[in-house]
């Protein structure tokens, strides 16, 4: 039998996490270089998946299922193909990245890490997940952490109220979506959550659209779909830093990748006849949050505005159901997550310093902290999509995809990278160059050696993606072709 | 009439065996010396309950048919059992939290009472008979009743046992009155020979179920009898508040289980809207009210009644994964409420105060009861990997497998609202500080009884909640059993 | 050395990079060490491309030395690079001007690494434009070009100015002209970029030598609308875009102020090469691309042109800041480019006319030699206003005067690059305005009288410039003391001196480029 790979990936952060809690809380060593400990591991086995998946054999690879309860179909099956994947090495960077930005985190770092990786095991459980009623397992388990991670450690203005706001809408979301799950199961008749056997259900349309906008919004709403994205913003700032690259990087992807697995490739006619709908809503998303970024004078609340209208080109790509803007929003969804969980990591290390993230009072912050200027700078262009960086290899598919569908729509969202363009520079200009005010002068100490090896790593990943687009592109396409074969060949 | 066989002793053994270590307990308690008395007491009582438990276990076990014993008394079957088994471990839980409570660890009467109202409740849960039903439904109350009364000087105590009795005896009388009646239209006391003279709809018929349900209803806390629930709860001795709103209000489970889904069957369609309108607005009331607490044992009052609630969507959902989801709901939800209670119990005699104002800080002044508690409170609140999370979605999938799509709908809006008031509590408990914020010098030690009722009970509540499988087939076995 | 032949332009293209990323680990403070090695790692893609230059067979049809490789297959684009006559010798100029320009930069003073990386990623991003055969890899470079040329601006700029905004908040002057210049540069090219997917949607590849055939071969509708009419939207988006970059009035209001702001070095790059990456597109896409809508709007484009060479001649005349003088004549001397675009447009595709296809091709080699010749006369004249602002801090033609004898060499250099910018016979510039001239002539006749009249206040500007500053009284402030101008330096004649040669070649016998421009030119349109 072949090593259980995605097991182990999945189940790695929750067995370390109650590794750590059995530490003493004394010894945050300890518990940090446990965690890092772990993070690596799993990063390491996220690469090992990534880079040995077959993309010529395609489908569902490293597959493992164990019957968990037979009699109402239920199995702990676990699965990759080529648009998981990518995602599960991005949990991978993220975690890693995260544990090595939160290393100064002095706070009871041990329920920290703990709950932290407890969201991480929920993270991968999601995208490795081929049963339905694991994937909704797991997609819980990633829910209520945030609220503590939140409400703890966050920012003391508004965490409370944010924590709850967020995990109430996420929950909200998440259940709604049981329902229309749930209802799938009844339906099919097949007595069984395997997604593998869900896929050649086929419900009869009229059940699938009636349905499907409970599965699809359900989740999206983690995905951050307007109207229901107004938990992210306040989530996003008042979260603690590697909190907030979760939160941006991974788990709004769980959302749209959810939405994606059950809503669009269980129901896909129930995708054909809501597309325009979502394809309005995320360019409310990607327009509306961009000009809603460029308004305002709280750094992180920039950041998090930037990642509404990120996450509206994944949907917008989802809706043009076409293999080019499909293949867009696979590799939008790992370059935004990597490259959003790099600002907030920036972001963290000039407000740790700083303590303000007020715009106008911030100023002249590359003398100090270059790589970080240089590191949100790279940033920014992604945000841009500035070819040569993993941002256009994701936005212009995308783009290509809408135009197959909606010229219109193309030229309308078109105008949100003009505007992602101004908002970009003025912030690093105000930020990063310009005149330091007095008062920061001689307080703003360096970074670590580990927020150090976190930025280049994250810088290095989207510029290689950027400059070699094969090393993404192809395993997303394998993905999308299944997902097309599932639509019916479009 | 079934002739008497010796083997069907096996039948009742953890009743026989109940009653047995009962009169121990009276007959050793003068032996022991004043400070040794509540170890003693309370080894005993739990040890010896989860002795019956593995005993029982071992040999008692129901056959592949269920079978009516004792002139059709009672009847053997995994239903039963499964619930038996549930009584004795909340039993057994119970007997470890009394312990160290003031007043009443050191007293053998608690512990008699307590087995005694496990008695009651085996019998309960088994019971085949009208009368035998009713005789086991007292026999359950009246130790309970003297128990929510038992700190005589405490007088919310006192107030709680007075209420608990009044209402207990109001709705019990109705409930006799409804089984006189039901006697009256079919000539039969045996609930399994009830399924054939009920065939019809008739107005009489919905009223008798309608009196039933009024004594049902309150054993089980259902709106609009659930008003005893807060103030009992909240002036009970906390052990005896978790025994109640666990073990008792399984037993009333097992009962309307039985009651409704062996006996009325025809009238389903009625009796399940009706269950369905009631179901709603338990756990609406309970779940909204509960918004406003501020003492936490009243808060998990509500939220006990509204648990009901979702228990009962199972039984709506006529099928046979209702009924299992509904004994599945069950077991989770006795191993999550003795948790909460017991948290709060462990908590209470050291802080004094049951106010949720005196939990600020809990994160630091014990983390690990502050782990336990959140693994109670979640699993309360339905999240995953927690017991909880699991039998709430089989609760959901049997009501819109039965086509129950609102009420499934009803129930996660209510978990939203739950969700609320749960975080809340873990936000005291996680974010604020004490005053003064000097929580290392202030900890929360727990003795042993404590320590080792809460890990096996937060144990429980993640291994319900992962590996759910054979729970989930002792639930269906049980369900199956019942027709 | 197989490698090196087979790989020459990724060679030239890739090297830049190569170089900053090995700046990268060079310790910051050792100024010199990463001065030099910038300034040697930029002449090994001018050799290459000299060497290119050597082996081109000017007589051959199409793009030589091309390569291609998967790049990202999901949307069918390919690293597809190759140079004709046309793409060389912009290349040619791109590496020539990079080294001077490198070389010019020897006085920067602060953060020289992060500059001179800069700079290098600069130098690559520009000739991945002028490689590219696949339109997206035009585009992908087209936008890289922006990235290090809006910090180059923003950081290395002028220190003083101020530019007030509405609501009376101030910008630093540089922020203001590197800030305009990216947004408006982006926004142009929006409808650059939504072309372009457009046509890689349609077609499924971006490889311009098949699109070439296959957008031109296209009939019928297209997204409900008829072929002529998205074309007709297409082609003004490429133009815009492109337009913009030129600069062609009205799009130019970006220019004065990025050209004034920007250091030196990035004047000269900005001016030498950056304007003509616009004026490129236009031969390279607009032209083949849209051959039918650019006969129609030829007189549009003609009319544009000309208002170029006119109001900049104008604008010019009326600077008294040095630098903005000559940002205007910048604009004054891309509209000859564009008039000789829109000739040739006018004449079209497949003209019986023989006389107007000849005078078509001269109109076209006209504008193509005007982009290599105000390359190294802009980059010259930019270099020489830098010379004299580091010694005087001062770019107000008011503040000089009379200052030829105190550096007569640098006023003869002076001289002579304003000579070649005014268009004296005998210098490079001559013989590019006269083509276009003598090409749109009979195209476009009235519009090249008015271009005359532009022609004649080139003269007026360039010889009031060249007045202020050298000639007249002697301005006292300059003569003594500490003020006290000192001659142009032996770095400094270095930067000018290959402009000065190949001004000089040029204007005196420019066959040597012209073969290879018209074989490209001929054969493009």
């Amino acid at each position: 039998m072949q090593f259980p790979i995605l097991s182990v990936i999945v189940f790695t952060p929750m067995v370390a996490a109650m590794l750590i809690l059995l530490i003493k809380p004394e010894r945050k060593n300890g518990i940090r270089v446990m965690a890092l400990a772990a993070a690596s591991f799993a990063l390491l086995l996220s690469l090992w998946v990534y880079f040995t998946y077959d993309k010529t054999a395609a489908g569902y690879q490293f597959v493992e299922k164990y019957n968990w309860m037979p009699m109402l179909g239920i199995s702990l099956q676990f699965g990759v193909d080529g648009m998981s994947a990518p995602l599960v090495l991005l949990t991978g960077v993220v975690m890693f990245t995260g544990v090595l930005i939160s290393w100064g985190l002095d706070d009871r770092p041990r329920e920290f890490f703990a709950f932290l990786f407890i969201l991480a095991s929920g993270v991968f459980g999601v995208f490795a997940s081929l049963d339905l009623f694991m994937l909704f397992f797991f997609y819980e388990i990633a829910v209520f952490p945030m609220y503590l991670l939140i409400a703890i450690w966050g920012w003391i203005k508004t965490r409370e109220y944010a924590a709850m706001k967020l995990t109430l809408y996420l929950f909200i979301g998440s259940v709604v979506s049981l329902i229309g799950v749930l209802a799938m199961y009844w339906q099919s008749g097949l007595h069984t959550f395997d997604m593998l056997a869900l896929e050649q259900a086929a419900f009869s349309p009229a059940f699938q659209k009636l349905w499907f906008p409970f599965v699809f919004f359900g989740f999206a709403v983690l995905g951050g779909i307007f109207p229901f994205h107004n938990w992210s913003p306040d989530g996003h700032v008042a979260a603690p830093t590697a909190v907030s690259m979760f939160h941006a990087g991974v788990l709004m992807k769980l959302g749209a990748f959810a939405a994606l697995r059950v809503g669009i490739m269980l129901l896909p006619e129930g995708a054909k006849s809501w597309s325009w709908l979502i394809m309005g809503l995320a360019l409310v998303n990607i327009v509306y949050g961009a000009f809603i970024a460029m308004v305002q004078t709280d750094f992180k609340y920039v950041i998090g505005f930037s990642s509404v209208s990120h996450m509206g080109l994944v949907m917008m790509g989802f809706s043009t159901l076409t293999r080019v803007g499909l293949t867009g929003a696979g590799v939008q969804m790992f370059s935004h997550g990597v490259m959003t969980a790099l600002f907030f990591a920036a972001v963290g290390m000039v407000y740790d310093r700083a303590h303000t993230r007020d715009i106008p009072k911030l100023g002249g912050m590359v003398k100090p902290l270059p790589l970080v200027a240089v590191a949100f700078i790279i940033g920014g262009l992604v945000s841009m999509g500035m070819p040569g960086l993993s941002g256009f290899v994701a936005e212009f598919p995308i783009f290509m995809g809408i135009w197959q569908v909606r010229p219109l729509v193309a030229i309308i969202a078109a105008i949100s990278i003009v505007i992602t363009a101004c908002y970009i520079l003025l912030v690093i200009r105000r930020v990063f160059f310009g005149n330091m005010p007095a008062e920061f002068e001689g307080h703003i100490g360096p970074i670590t050696v580990q927020d150090k090896v976190a930025l280049v790593f994250l810088c290095v990943i989207m510029i290689s993606l950027g400059l070699f687009p094969s090393l993404m592109v192809p395993w997303v396409q394998t993905g999308v072709q299944h997902l097309l074969s599932l639509l019916g060949g479009v | 009439m079934t002739a008497f066989v010796p083997s069907n002793i096996l039948a009742i053994l953890p009743e026989i065996l109940l009653l047995v270590l009962g009169l121990l307990v009276l007959i050793l308690d003068p032996f022991w010396k004043d400070e040794s008395r509540r170890l003693n007491l309370g080894w005993l009582t739990a040890g010896g309950l989860f002795a019956i438990l593995a005993v029982s276990l071992a040999v008692a076990r129901p056959g592949a048919e269920p079978a009516l014993v004792f002139g059709g008394m009672l009847r053997d079957d995994w239903l039963g059992f499964a619930f038996k088994m549930f009584f004795l471990f909340g039993a057994a839980i119970t007997a470890l939290f009394m312990m160290d409570v003031e007043h009443v660890g050191r007293r053998a009467e608690a512990y008699f009472l307590l087995l005694a109202a496990a008695l009651g409740m085996s019998l309960m849960a088994s019971a085949a008979d009208l009368v035998m039903l009713y005789l086991a439904i007292e026999t359950t109350s009246i130790p309970l009743y003297i128990l929510a009364g038992f700190l005589t000087g405490d007088e919310r105590s006192t107030e709680s046992g007075f209420k608990y009795m009044l209402f207990g005896a109001l709705t019990s009388a109705v409930l006799l009155y409804g089984f006189s009646l039901i006697y009256g239209f079919s000539g039969h006391t045996g609930i399994y020979e009830l399924a054939a003279t009920f065939p019809t709809f008739s107005l009489l018929a919905l009223g008798t179920i309608f009196l039933i349900l009024v004594g049902l209803s309150f054993k089980v806390s259902l709106f609009p009898f659930h008003f005893w629930a807060p103030d009992v709860y909240e002036g009970a001795p906390t052990p005896v508040a978790g025994f109640l709103s666990t073990a008792s209000k399984a037993a009333g489970f097992a009962v309307v289980l039985r009651l409704f889904m062996a006996a009325f069957p025809s009238l389903a369609a009625n009796w399940s809207l009706i269950l369905a309108v009631l179901a709603t607005l338990t756990m609406t009331v309970g779940n909204l009210i509960a918004l406003t607490q501020k003492n936490i044992k009243r808060l998990l009052a509500y939220s006990s009644i509204a648990h009901a609630g979702y228990a009962m969507i199972g039984v709506v959902a006529f099928s046979q994964l209702g009924a299992a989801s509904t004994v599945f709901y069950l077991i989770a939800y006795i191993l999550t409420n003795l948790a909460a209670f017991g948290i709060v119990t462990a908590f209470g005699r050291v802080a004094g105060s049951d106010d949720m104002k005196a939990y600020y800080g809990l994160s630091r002044r014990a983390p690990t009861l502050a782990l336990m508690m959140m693994v109670a409170f979640l699993s309360l609140a339905g999240m995953p990997p927690f017991g909880g999370f699991v039998a709430k979605v089989f609760v959901f999938a049997a009501a819109i497998e039965q086509g129950w799509v609102w009420l499934a709908v009803v129930g996660v809006l209510n978990s939203i609202i739950g969700l609320y008031y749960y975080l809340t509590v873990l936000k005291y408990v996680y974010l604020y500080r004490m005053e003064g914020e000097d929580e290392e010098k202030h900890p929360i030690p727990l003795s042993r009884p404590y320590a080792i009722a809460l890990t096996v009970l937060t144990i429980g509540i993640i291994l319900v909640g992962v590996l759910f499988s054979p729970w989930f087939s002792l639930a269906t076995g049980a369900a199956m059993n019942l027709f | 050395m197989n490698f090196l032949s087979s790989h020459l332009l990724t060679l030239i293209l890739f090297f830049p990079v190569l170089a900053a990323l090995a700046i990268l680990f060079l310790p910051k403070d050792e100024v010199k060490v990463i001065r030099w090695t910038a300034l040697i790692a930029s002449l090994v893609p001018f050799g290459l491309s000299v060497l290119v230059w050597m082996r081109f067979d000017s007589s051959a049809a199409g793009f030589q030395f091309v390569e291609q490789y998967p790049w990202y297959e999901a949307i069918h684009s390919t690293f597809h690079v190759g140079v004709d006559g046309l793409s060389l010798t912009m290349v040619l100029l791109t590496t020539l001007l990079t080294p001077l320009s490198i070389l010019a930069s020897f006085s920067i003073k602060e953060r020289v690494k992060a500059y001179m990386i800069l700079f290098l990623l600069l130098e690559t991003g520009m000739l991945g434009v002028f490689l590219a055969l696949d339109l997206l890899i035009f585009f992908v470079f087209w936008e890289i070009g922006l990235v290090p040329m809006y910090f180059l601006i923003n950081q290395w700029g002028s220190e003083k100015g101020e530019r007030t905004l509405w609501k009376g908040i101030k910008m630093q002057a540089r922020n203001y002209a590197s800030l305009k210049f990216m947004i408006y540069t982006m926004a142009g090219s929006l409808g650059l970029l939504l072309a372009i997917q457009m046509l890689g949607v349609l077609f499924q590849t971006y490889d311009l030598p098949s699109l070439y055939q296959k957008w031109n071969a296209l009939e019928g509708t297209l997204m409900g609308l008829p072929v002529a009419t998205v074309k007709a939207i297409a082609f003004w988006a490429f133009v815009v875009a492109f337009a913009i970059k030129v600069p062609v009035w009205p799009f130019h209001t970006w220019l004065p102020d990025a050209h004034t702001e920007a250091p030196t070095a990035g004047s000269m790059i900005l001016a030498g090469v950056l304007l003509k990456l616009g004026a490129y597109g236009f031969l390279r896409l607009v032209l083949p691309l849209y051959p039918v809508e650019s006969q129609r709007f030829a007189g549009a484009l003609a009319f544009l042109a000309v208002m170029a060479i006119v109001f900049g001649a104008f604008a010019s005349y009326g600077q008294t800041d040095f630098k903005r003088l000559v940002a205007y004549s910048s604009v004054n001397h891309m509209g000859f480019v564009l008039l000789g675009i829109a000739a040739a447009a006018k004449v079209g595709l497949n003209n019986p006319d023989l006389a107007l296809n000849l005078s078509k091709n001269i109109a076209l080699n006209g504008a193509v030699l005007q982009m290599f010749n105000h390359g190294l006369s802009a980059a010259g004249m930019f270099f020489l206003v830098g010379v004299i602002y580091e010694r005087t801090h001062t770019r107000n033609l008011n503040d000089f005067g009379g200052l030829f004898p105190l550096v007569p060499i640098y006023g003869g250099i002076l001289l002579f690059t304003s000579m070649a910018s005014l268009g004296l016979p005998g210098l490079n510039g001559f013989v590019s305005e006269f083509l276009v001239v003598r090409g749109s002539w009979p195209i476009l006749t009235i519009y090249t009288a008015i271009a005359m009249l532009g022609l004649l206040f080139t003269g007026a500007y360039i010889l009031k410039g060249v007045k202020q500053v050298l000639h007249g009284p002697l301005n006292e402030h300059w003569a003594h003391g500490e003020h006290r101008l000192t001659e142009i330096n032996t770095r400094e004649i270095i930067v000018m001196a290959p402009l000065m040669v190949l001004i000089l070649v040029i204007g005196i016998w420019p066959a040597w480029i012209l073969e290879v421009i018209n074989k490209a030119v001929v054969m493009l349109f």
